[in-house]
């Protein structure tokens, strides 16, 4: 299957953004495809307050069947969540599972104005009732394949796609 | 099959912290990895996260402490489990009911994890050999065993302030043979890579070979705190006055006691560390415990940190 | 009952005898070796080719927990776990509750053994009180109700006086006095041995320097009263070399090892393993190799079991607060014999040790196969392996260090006055 091309994907994400919101508003980046995303995207659209990641670890649902096995890492709110317009940013939207854990996390810093969903690609299979506002492609992908955000050293962003029998 | 770890199921995965003993590397770091991250929801508004949601860890402390019990809890409670703290010290054990027993009996009331503490080396070995194996076992001190947890909110105290373990000179002050807490720092300095670790003591308050651990031994903290990065002082109980271990409190802080004076022989920049209680005046004199080279109340913020880490690894650790 | 048994290789280390022969009991006595006697009609044929016939074993501590410690072990089960691992002489310490300190206690013990009609029981007489090393006993009396010997068990003396009169008095009536060397006041709360293995599970420790300080004690006191003296339990290599120069002077010493310390160091209490909760405890490799050698270079002149069932309540404990001991009389033989094998020796000898030799300390006639005497005989079979369960194992003490192991030494049958009392 050939897969669009991330850089495309994401200059139209970064175009849509730009054409919708007027307001001052932060980003939210999602470990580890969401923060590399929303860098780009900080840099692009120059924004002046500083970048948020979040390591969704804490709050997923799956903590009992999966457990801590992977290295977490820290969660940066830099900013003021209290009353802040958010745009959270991560690679694939699928399930909307992390996405929920993210808004969770996020109200335990505090109550923001609005979150808004960016993502490069939106695939059919949600779980939950979560939509992005900006993507850059809608795909259908089988249930069986994972797809993953991956960066060169160069900073070049390329979409992969994998068995998932072969990703555990 | 009693020389497995205990510690490790069969495919190396932690199911018990009991002794930094034995540990990989590569667990010891995942532990304090994991509390960097804690450290983090310990500083925002709401600290608590729903990790551990409808999880319960009872606290089994047969001997009393008040001190790491609370972190335990606070750890717990932020990590959103339900925690319920039995003082089995002045409960069960006086009406003479079999530690077992006790176990048995909690483990009945749907326990997910047990953090025990009790006076007899092996104790949290005992409980964890036999309890259900969907519960988890914590050893928060056993006797004169291990105290695992102490041992690695003081690895990432080190770690935070000294960056890497691979060049440190590390030295280990006191009452090293009645400590749990010196034995599982030495397993866990180690282990990290620490290429240098001395304890320093009279000759009553080390036990035998101790070298075999791994550590040089020496009696004269002039001679022992020469070029050292890192001091762990212990605590020296009062009862060590009896049984001949010690003449008295002022001999034992003239020669051993952690003051200014003696502290100038380490590095400069070395860090002073206590577990805590301190005896201000025994151990350590209060211009050192309240020095700018003290980095003690640190040791306590990240305790919280370290303990949610190991619950939670623990806790998504299927037997 | 009339028994022949047949092609069994009779093995005899009092006598030398190593051969295959033939034995003929009659009356609960030994009537004829190698011939049968004129017009003997067997009631009872045992075929033991391939099988090693010996005297009976005689085990110098058994202990049966009886009167007062019925709920680990009644003298039912272990003088049937007794029978069951070919013992047929074994004598019982007096740390019983209350402890053998009064004849009645002693001719109660005696009595309800004797009914049981299985191996022979030699109480040792308590020698002080209570156990407690304060007051003598009435050691004449006791050795009329039917102590031989007499001891503290495990009471440790920590008067040296109360000793030395202890010793001189037990030597005015000719009595030996078995005494295991720990001074107390080096013992406090210790439960393992002062090495690497109790430095890295943060155990209190007993020093080796407890027992050669107590070894020193005795040993002088021994030359000061006359008094024969048995060592019970050596386990530092360091007591061994006290012992055997003691032995060179020519004092009248003798001294024992269990079959745990023959074979067993503080490494093996692994995890906190309460099953290695022993005292003495187990001590150091190279304490260990110097027990195997002692025993045989013949300082060490008797194996013992040791024998202590605990209930396992008791055992479920941490390792500190645990009860001390190990079951062990099923495991004499097999662990004897394993010695043996390791160190290579021929088995006349390797059987001296749990045969002759602990008969001659416990100074009884047991121990031998002789025309005339009793016929107090085990046959077994050396090639048998068996594993070590709690169900392979007839004595109520499931406790052992070596649960779980592969033994040599399968006991087929064993005879107590020419009565089969065990067979299978």
């Amino acid at each position: 299957m050939q897969l669009p091309d991330a850089e495309t994907l994401f200059k139209s994400l970064a175009k849509k953004i730009q054409s919708d919101c007027d307001k001052d508003f932060v980003l939210v980046g999602i470990h580890t495809g969401g923060v590399w995303l929303a860098e780009r995207l900080h840099q692009e659209l120059a924004i002046t307050q500083p970048l948020g990641t979040l390591d969704v670890s804490f709050y997923r649902d799956d903590f009992d069947k999966i457990g801590l096995h992977s290295k977490v890492k820290r969660s940066e709110i830099p900013f003021e969540v209290e009353g802040a317009h958010i745009i959270l940013v991560d690679d694939v939207l699928y399930t909307g599972r992390t996405i929920r854990a993210a808004i969770n996390e996020l109200f335990d810093y505090g109550r923001p104005a609005c979150i808004r969903l960016a993502t490069l690609v939106d695939r059919s299979g949600r779980e939950l009732p979560i939509a992005a506002q900006y993507t850059g492609v809608e795909l259908q992908l089988p249930a069986d394949k994972m797809l993953e955000l991956k960066r060169e050293a160069n900073g070049k962003l390329s979409l992969n796609l994998y068995d998932k029998s072969l990703a555990e | 099959m009693m020389n497995r770890n205990p510690q490790l199921d069969e495919n190396g995965v932690l199911q018990h912290l009991l002794t930094t003993e034995g540990l990989p590397a590569s667990v010891l770091l995942h532990i304090l990895d994991t509390a960097e991250s804690f450290v983090g929801v310990t500083e925002r508004d709401v600290k608590k996260i729903p990790l551990l949601r409808g999880k319960s860890i009872f606290n089994l402390f047969f001997e009393p402490s008040t001190r790491t019990r609370t972190t335990f809890e606070i750890a717990a409670k932020r990590l959103s489990a339900d925690v319920i703290n039995l003082n089995i010290a002045v409960s069960a054990q006086s009406k003479g009911e079999a530690l077992l027993d006790t176990v048995n009996n909690l483990s009945a009331m749907n326990a997910d994890m047990f953090v025990v503490r009790h006076a007899q080396s092996g104790a949290a070995h005992l409980i964890a050999r036999h309890v259900r194996s969907d519960i988890h076992v914590i050893n928060a001190g056993d006797g004169s065993h291990a105290h695992p947890t102490q041992a690695l909110l003081d690895m990432f105290t080190i770690r935070r302030h000294k960056q890497d373990f691979h060049n440190l000179r590390v030295a280990i002050i006191g009452d090293i043979l009645h400590s749990r807490v010196a034995r599982s720092q030495i397993h866990a300095l180690t282990t990290l890579g620490v290429p240098e670790v001395r304890v320093i003591a009279p000759k009553t308050l080390l036990p035998k070979m101790v070298e075999r651990l791994g550590v040089h031994v020496y009696h004269d903290m002039a001679k022992g705190l020469k070029d050292i990065d890192v001091l762990m002082m212990l605590r020296l109980q009062n009862e060590r006055m009896q049984g001949a271990n010690l003449p008295s409190p002022e001999e034992y802080f003239k020669y051993y006691g952690l003051t200014p004076e003696k502290l100038s022989l380490a590095r400069r920049d070395a860090i002073v560390m206590h577990p805590g209680p301190m005896n201000r005046g025994v151990e350590i004199d209060s211009a050192v415990a309240d020095g700018k080279q003290s980095v003690i109340l640190s040791q306590v913020t990240f305790g919280i940190a370290v303990r949610m880490a190991v619950m939670s690894i623990l806790a998504g650790n299927q037997a | 009952m009339k028994i022949h048994i047949k092609n069994g290789r009779l093995i005899d280390p009092k006598h030398g005898v190593d051969a295959v022969q033939d034995i003929f009991i009659a009356k609960g006595k030994v009537v004829a070796i190698g011939e049968a006697p004129k017009e003997f009609q067997a009631s009872r044929v045992i075929d033991a080719r391939s099988l090693i016939v010996c005297p009976g074993f005689v085990d110098l501590s058994v202990r049966l927990r009886e009167p007062g410690f019925e709920y680990k072990a009644t003298l039912e089960s272990e003088m049937g776990a007794a029978v069951a691992g070919g013992i047929t002489s074994f004598a019982c310490p007096p740390d019983t509750d209350p402890p053998l300190d009064e004849p009645g206690l002693v001719e109660m013990l005696k009595h309800r053994a004797k009914s049981l009609n299985q191996a022979h029981v030699y109480p040792i007489g308590a020698l002080t009180q209570g156990l407690n090393g304060e007051r003598l006993t009435e050691m004449a009396e006791l050795n009329d109700a039917g102590c031989v010997v007499f001891g503290q068990s495990d009471g440790l003396l920590s008067n040296l006086r109360v000793l030395m009169q202890a010793m001189r008095y037990a030597s005015t009536f000719g009595f030996s006095v078995w005494l295991r060397p720990q001074e107390i006041s080096l013992t406090s709360d210790g439960v393992a041995h002062d090495g690497e293995v109790a430095t890295r599970l943060g155990l209190p420790t007993v020093p080796v320097c407890a027992e050669t300080i107590a070894l020193a004690n005795i040993i002088l006191l021994t030359k000061e009263t006359g008094v024969r003296v048995h060592l019970c339990r050596i386990s530092s290599a360091e007591g061994l070399a006290m012992v055997r120069v003691a032995k060179h002077q020519g004092l009248p010493i003798s001294c024992d090892v269990t079959i745990n310390h023959l074979h067993l160091s503080d490494m093996d209490i692994g995890f906190f393993d309460s099953n290695c909760h022993l005292m003495p405890p187990l001590r150091g490799f190279s304490d260990r190799d110097a027990l195997r050698q002692g025993v045989l270079d013949g300082t060490i002149d008797a194996i013992c079991s040791d024998h202590a069932p605990v209930d396992e309540d008791a055992k479920l404990l941490p390792f500190g607060q645990s009860e001390i001991g190990a079951t062990g009389v099923e495991l004499l033989l097999p662990l004897t014999l394993k010695w043996g094998m390791e160190m290579r020796l021929p088995m006349l000898k390797v059987l001296a040790k749990i045969t002759s030799d602990p008969a001659q300390i416990l100074g009884i006639d047991a121990g031998h196969i002789a025309v005339g005497s009793a016929a107090d005989i085990c046959i077994f079979d050396p090639d048998h392996y068996w594993k070590v369960t709690s169900t392979a194992i007839l004595s109520q003490g499931k406790n052992t260090p070596f649960m779980g192991m592969e033994l040599p030494g399968g006991i087929k049958y064993t005879l107590v006055n020419g009565q089969i009392v065990y067979e299978r």
